[in-house]
């Protein structure tokens, strides 16, 4: 799996912001790349969810590779446009007890061991930072190389680099099957040295066998409010309703868009494509918003709408060889990290494709773990 | 029903407005035509007068983004169109 032939032909399925990635950095490489989707670039989960490039400590390999991916956005940020939205805004996350002020401390050393900074802030510094918040919050941890993102923007100028290296895009794509060294499109099959899906939520369709099932979300924007949020802020509690394949959870995260909109959420649950508005959970995601950050109890909410993460049962993204197809490639899985670990997702694959030493160790998150692992969590 | 007549402050000048009446209407008869400004700087003002099309919002008493035609004025408002990009 070295193929290396500069020109060969390599065909990407999904034109969200995992696949967009991947293609830039396999046509950086050389390779002849078609992008495929079913619908248009970032028509799925690229377009519902938040957008934040964020460093995260669920564990050692989701700090170390979604560290390689934040530098990985900087160093990309040159070649992206206004229509990318990068704001490097940072991230606070935010202590409501003791216990959780005391934990802080431990967080600022995991991500300064991942050679990201970041700083413990007392309660007087997050008034100061965001007056928004409710005032008897203990303190934060602030990640002031963290940022957002519009993940639709990106994908499109991520697109742009491909096609300024030779490769295409094709909207509509009636992808049906991927075989050996090739894809099925309509009644056509495309042949290609190299196959990476990158169908998001919908990755199992083509490649039955991969854990991956959508973890419902939803999402609240407001009118535009500037100025009233200047972070993205994130409840120190968050990681455990990320973690918890429970029913039903919501963590307060919020996030300032560039038109001065609050981006709020937000929940997760399994309840298979149902995207249908969960009231309840919602009407506890927004409380949960307003109780952390009062001033949201002023704003006008002008749109709600829900998504679809990727998500495995292990918490970890699948990315690199999938061997039961001959040369096919899995970049998938990520949960509610799609947007910080699309370049890094890329970058192994990339690595690993050209025979080149990865800057992080890919081995944990190759899907071939799957074969060895409990099945795939049922859900209703 | 007695008509009174109080001032209101918009955007920091007081402007004499008859009770009763909505801020949207009290605006306009004070000559304000310009609400807000679109995220393209474009100058907006009530449209529908109903609370359906967003379009006359305003800053009142401090909290953004009200519909001033549902809003009635009250002695000691405080009103804040978008003319200067808010």
């Amino acid at each position: 799996m070295t193929a290396r032939a500069s020109g060969s032909d390599a065909i990407v399925v999904g034109a969200g912001i995992v696949g967009a990635s991947c293609a830039a950095a396999l046509s950086r490489d050389g390779w002849r790349v078609t992008v495929l989707d079913r619908a248009f670039a970032s028509a799925g989960t690229t377009s519902v969810g938040m957008g934040h490039v964020v460093v995260m400590d669920d564990s050692p390999e989701q700090l170390a590779l979604t560290a390689y991916s934040a530098r990985l956005w900087r160093e990309l940020r040159p070649q992206l446009t206004k229509r990318s939205e990068y704001d490097a805004c940072g991230t606070l996350w935010i202590a409501e007890n003791a216990e959780q002020l005391a934990a802080l401390e431990g967080k600022r050393a995991t991500y300064a061991s991942a050679n990201v900074r970041a700083e413990v802030i007392d309660s007087r510094a997050l008034r100061d930072a965001e007056p928004g918040l409710r005032t008897d919050l203990l303190g934060a941890l602030l990640v002031p190389d963290d940022a957002v993102i519009y993940p639709p923007g990106a994908t499109l100028d991520l697109l742009d680099l491909v096609k300024q290296n030779g490769g295409a895009v094709r909207d509509g794509a009636d992808v049906r099957a991927i075989v050996d060294h090739g894809v099925v499109v309509g009644s056509e099959t495309l042949r290609a040295d190299v196959v990476v899906n990158a169908a998001g939520a919908a990755a199992p369709a083509l490649t039955p066998g991969l854990p991956i099932v959508p973890r419902k979300g939803h999402l609240a924007i407001t009118d535009r409010y500037p100025d009233m949020c200047r972070h993205q802020i994130v409840e120190l509690g968050y990681l455990t309703s990320a973690h918890a394949m429970t029913s039903e959870s919501v963590a307060f995260n919020v996030q300032p868009r560039s038109t001065g909109q609050i981006l709020i959420g937000s929940s997760r649950e399994l309840v298979g494509w149902d995207a249908s508005l969960n009231r309840a959970l919602l009407q506890q995601m927004l409380k949960r918003a307003a109780d952390l950050m009062p001033a949201l109890r002023d704003t006008s909410i002008i749109r709600v709408w829900t998504g679809f993460r990727p998500a495995t049962p292990d918490k970890l993204p699948l990315i690199g060889a999938w061997e039961q197809s001959a040369g096919l490639w899995v970049a998938g899985g990520h949960e509610g990290l799609g947007i910080t670990l699309s370049l890094a997702t890329a970058q192994l694959i990339a690595d690993q494709i050209a025979g080149r030493k990865p800057v992080i160790d890919p081995s944990p998150f190759s899907p071939m773990r799957v074969l060895l692992q409990i099945p795939v969590e049922a859900h209703s | 029903m007695t008509l009174r007549r109080f001032d209101i402050m918009v955007n920091g000048k007081p402007v004499s407005v008859r009770s009763g009446s909505t801020v949207a209407a009290a605006l306009l008869s004070a000559d304000q035509s310009t609400f807000r400004q679109s995220v393209a700087g474009e100058l907006r003002g009530p449209v529908c007068g109903m609370g359906i099309c967003y379009e006359c919002r305003v800053t009142i008493n401090d909290v953004a983004q009200q519909r001033a035609c549902l809003r009635v004025v009250e002695s000691g408002m405080r009103v804040e169109t978008g003319a200067a990009g808010a």
